[in-house]
């Protein structure tokens, strides 16, 4: 071995408690070191150049750089020692800066130090063995789960690109929630006029392929090498033969479903397109609603189908897609504040499940939508009559820890800004009444537009909580407080819309352990850095966008997704990936197959294998590590009983030599 | 060492382990801030504490340590999601091991500090640097080593 030791005075950062040529003398002497020298500024043009030239003439096999943190300037020196053809990884830092100069004053406690160190780091790459970039291949495919305007947006942007999606939706058609939406703030564009377009899009593009009523079962492999099993919920229609012409849910018996399109607020058959824009427009079987599949009498939509589309005896199909990269958009659901759910404390006080005339601001947005039950004419629940007084309450469940959620819901003071601007529009004679907590309009324009609520649409803002809803003769007696004004007050309302606490979808958590990805203590989905790296997480090649990772709104969701679509296109621009080689190797020949470091590793990356002759009989069992999925943490050596395990970078013989040299 | 050699001027040799994400850069960000400690410590640095197999700390006992400290990433905060769990649960285990052969629990240290905590990274080696300075040379070591197995 010729190790070359590179002792830098970091101007005077080190040199100042370090005696760098006294370190530099000291370390000449030690086993295998072929040059020592000590210099000003090692990661400089000059200091570089001196590295490089060093190891040409000395001809190098291994480089220690005594000077800054690895963290700061490892990368730099290996890539100094690669281009004069020395294996980066034979180049180890002593970090004599950060760990010893900067924290010892005492110059000669310091020295010691410094060469206790760097001998350290010269025992360690003695035992260095050069390695050799991963190289792994890279599907270029990608999988979008769910189908919202996130999952649109990113699914769009990705197979404009040039490059094939596949859209998994959990409900029958695409949309998510924002096809429900009435008008959007704060330009108040028709929800749907902007939506179904891109919708269609989605539902004719050549390189995207949907799979609705679907869910993700299992999720294996790694970046660039997914394989995901994809649940395809029995529809108990043949979507190839149907063309969706609607004799099948015209004629069906079973007409008194609630509607989940319209929150409750509607009606549907048994058999449903779930509203006319669908994409895809083909109906779908609900098993708990049809009297065919419950009691097997019936039958009439197959009667009717002139296609023979109809399948009663449909299965639940698994299907497996491979793919490079996964989108996760899966939204979010509105708190249930009816009623205590885990962590989440109802509001019982509010009635809401129990007055039918208290929804909640997705059903109202149903009631004001031209799409709607009601076609657009504002009638409230519970019989039909036009609401002359209405009360919005923010902050239901949001930034009330005591029920459980502490944060923010974000949308929630603008969409009721919009709400009473939409039912002024509609009833003249009405009036609006908000209760809030603070109005949190930041945004384009959002300011302006919830001004314009108040001043132009003549909405009554209270700034305080209501405590109570109570219900006399057909109307609602809401009583809350007004902070500013500082009294009790009490309003008779037609009907009360709660703008309720925004929560990630139901199963995110499941998802999340399916694609090894963190979340929060509510659920939502966790970037990998809060700020720089907003749509990645901490498993490479899953990404996520929309309100599944926290709550916000149509434009940020879009912008997400569209960010989210532009790190699967990096990805994609190359045809391999290139990963760190500082992973973990089992020697098969002394693995004991226990298999407890598959139950150790945190990224499931070691798999059971079996070792056959050319006959393919069993030689013996053994643990496997797949290198493109080891992120080299190590776990699995210190588990292993038999020490077959090693990881490469840090070898047992690497730490040992270290520990010895201690001495 | 002499024999001579009072505890009072004693300096004790310290081996930390610690991880690559959290404690040792909270260790670079005291080098940062300028905060000073005690020169008897040496750093190595492991991927994880999921990576530090136990009987590294036995060695640094037989290389003459008088103190060992393992830290790494808090709870939930571990850079390979769940290393520093399995860490614990060893170290759970280790400790018992430990305790049920007589060896002295105040010469091996367990914190968690993280890459923002240069200050906790500080008094946790003043701490047990002074802690071990007032214990002396851990001369027991040996003789455990060479104590009859029953």
């Amino acid at each position: 071995m010729r190790i070359g030791v590179f002792t830098c005075w970091c101007g005077e950062n080190i040199a100042r408690h370090v005696d760098c040529q006294k370190v530099a003398e000291a370390i000449r002497n030690l086993l295998g070191v072929h040059c020592s020298v000590d210099y000003k500024y090692m990661c400089s043009d000059p200091g570089q150049s001196m590295i490089r030239e060093q190891i040409r003439n000395g001809k190098l096999t291994g480089l220690v750089v005594a000077a800054c943190s690895p963290h700061m300037h490892l990368k730099t020196f290996r890539k100094a020692a690669e281009a004069e053809g020395l294996n980066p990884y034979m180049v180890e830092m002593a970090n004599v800066r950060e760990h010893c100069a900067w924290v010892h004053h005492d110059r000669e406690a310091a020295t010691a130090k410094a060469i206790d160190i760097i001998r350290m780091a010269v025992a360690k790459v003695q035992q260095n063995r050069p390695l050799a970039a991963i190289r792994v291949p890279v599907t270029k495919r990608a999988m979008v789960i769910g189908g919202g305007v996130a999952g649109i947006q990113a699914a769009l942007d990705i197979a404009d690109a040039g490059f094939e999606v596949v859209l998994v939706e959990r409900d029958p058609s695409i949309g998510g929630k924002m096809a429900g939406l009435s008008e959007t703030f704060p330009t108040l564009d028709c929800s749907q006029c902007i939506l179904t377009p891109r919708m269609v899009d989605v539902g004719q593009h050549p390189r995207i392929k949907l799979h609705t009523y679907s869910e993700v079962e299992a999720v294996n492999g790694y970046v660039g090498n997914f394989k995901v099993t994809v649940r395809k919920k029995a529809r108990y229609v043949d979507i190839t033969k149907c063309n969706g012409c609607g004799d099948c849910w015209n004629k069906c018996p079973q007409k008194k479903n609630l509607s989940e399109f319209d929150f409750g607020m509607g009606k549907r058959t048994a058999i449903y397109v779930p509203f006319p824009q669908a994409v895809p427009a083909r109906p779908v079987i609900d098993r708990e609603a049809c009297t065919m599949l419950l009691k097997g009498k019936c039958g009439i939509c197959a009667k009717k189908c002139t296609r023979g589309a109809i399948n009663f005896e449909d299965q639940d199909q698994l299907i497996t897609e491979d793919v490079g990269a996964i989108v996760a958009a899966t939204g979010y659901k509105l708190c249930d504040i009816g009623k205590d759910e885990g962590r989440y404390k109802g509001y019982g006080e509010y009635g809401f499940g129990r007055y039918a005339d208290v929804i909640d601001g997705l059903q109202f947005e149903r009631i004001v939508s031209a799409s709607g039950p009601t076609g657009g004419e504002i009638k409230r629940p519970s019989d039909g009559k036009t609401p002359k007084s209405v009360v919005f309450i923010c902050c239901v469940g949001s930034r009330d820890d005591a029920k459980g959620c502490g944060y923010c819901s974000k949308i929630c003071c603008m969409y009721v800004a919009k709400h009473t601007m939409l039912y002024k529009h509609k009833v003249h004679d009405g009036q609006a009444h908000v209760f809030y907590m603070d109005i949190r309009a930041g945004g384009k324009n959002y300011e302006e537009f919830v001004r314009r609520a108040i001043e132009q649409d003549g909405a009554e803002y209270h700034r305080g909580r209501v405590s109570r809803i109570t219900e006399h003769n057909g109307q609602l007696i809401v009583r809350g407080v007004d902070t500013l004004v500082g009294e009790a007050m009490t309003i008779e309302a037609d009907l009360v819309v709660l703008a309720t606490a925004m929560r990630p979808a139901d199963g995110v958590e499941s998802l999340a352990q399916k694609l090894n990805i963190g979340y929060d203590e509510y659920g939502f989905l966790s970037e990998s850095h809060p700020k720089l790296r907003p749509v990645e997480t901490n498993t490479a090649g899953v990404l996520v966008c929309g309100a599944c990772q926290a709550p916000k709104d149509i434009p940020e969701s879009v912008a997400q997704a569209s960010a989210a679509a532009a790190k699967v296109m990096m990805l994609f621009a190359r045809d391999e990936l290139t990963r760190e080689p500082e992973v973990a190797e089992v020697n098969e020949q002394t693995c004991a197959a226990c298999f407890s470091c598959v139950r150790g590793c945190p990224y499931k990356a070691i798999d059971e294998a079996d070792i056959t002759d050319r006959q393919g009989r069993l030689i013996k069992r053994t643990a496997r590590v797949n290198p493109g999925l080891c992120m080299g943490c190590g776990t699995c050596v210190a588990i292993c009983p038999s020490k077959s395990v090693d990881l490469a970078g840090f070898t047992e013989q690497q730490v040992y030599a270290m520990v010895e040299s201690l001495v | 060492m002499s024999e001579t050699q009072t505890k009072h001027d004693f300096e004790p040799k310290i081996v930390a382990y610690v991880c690559n994400w959290c404690t040792y850069l909270g260790a670079d960000l005291a080098g940062t801030n300028r905060l000073e400690y005690p020169p008897n410590i040496r750093i190595l640095r492991l991927p994880c504490t999921g990576r530090i197999d136990f009987n590294l700390i036995v060695k640094a006992y037989e290389m003459g340590a008088d103190a060992v400290l393992v830290s790494g990433c808090h709870p939930g905060d571990c850079h390979y999601t769940s290393g520093n769990y399995h860490a614990r649960r060893r170290w759970m285990l280790f400790r018992v091991l430990l305790e049920g052969i007589g060896f002295d629990m105040r010469r091996v240290h367990f914190t968690w500090i993280s890459a923002a905590e240069a200050k906790k990274f500080q008094e946790v080696v003043i701490d047990i640097t002074e802690q071990t300075r007032a214990l002396g040379p851990y001369g027991d070591f040996r003789k455990l080593l060479e104590a009859p197995v029953c």
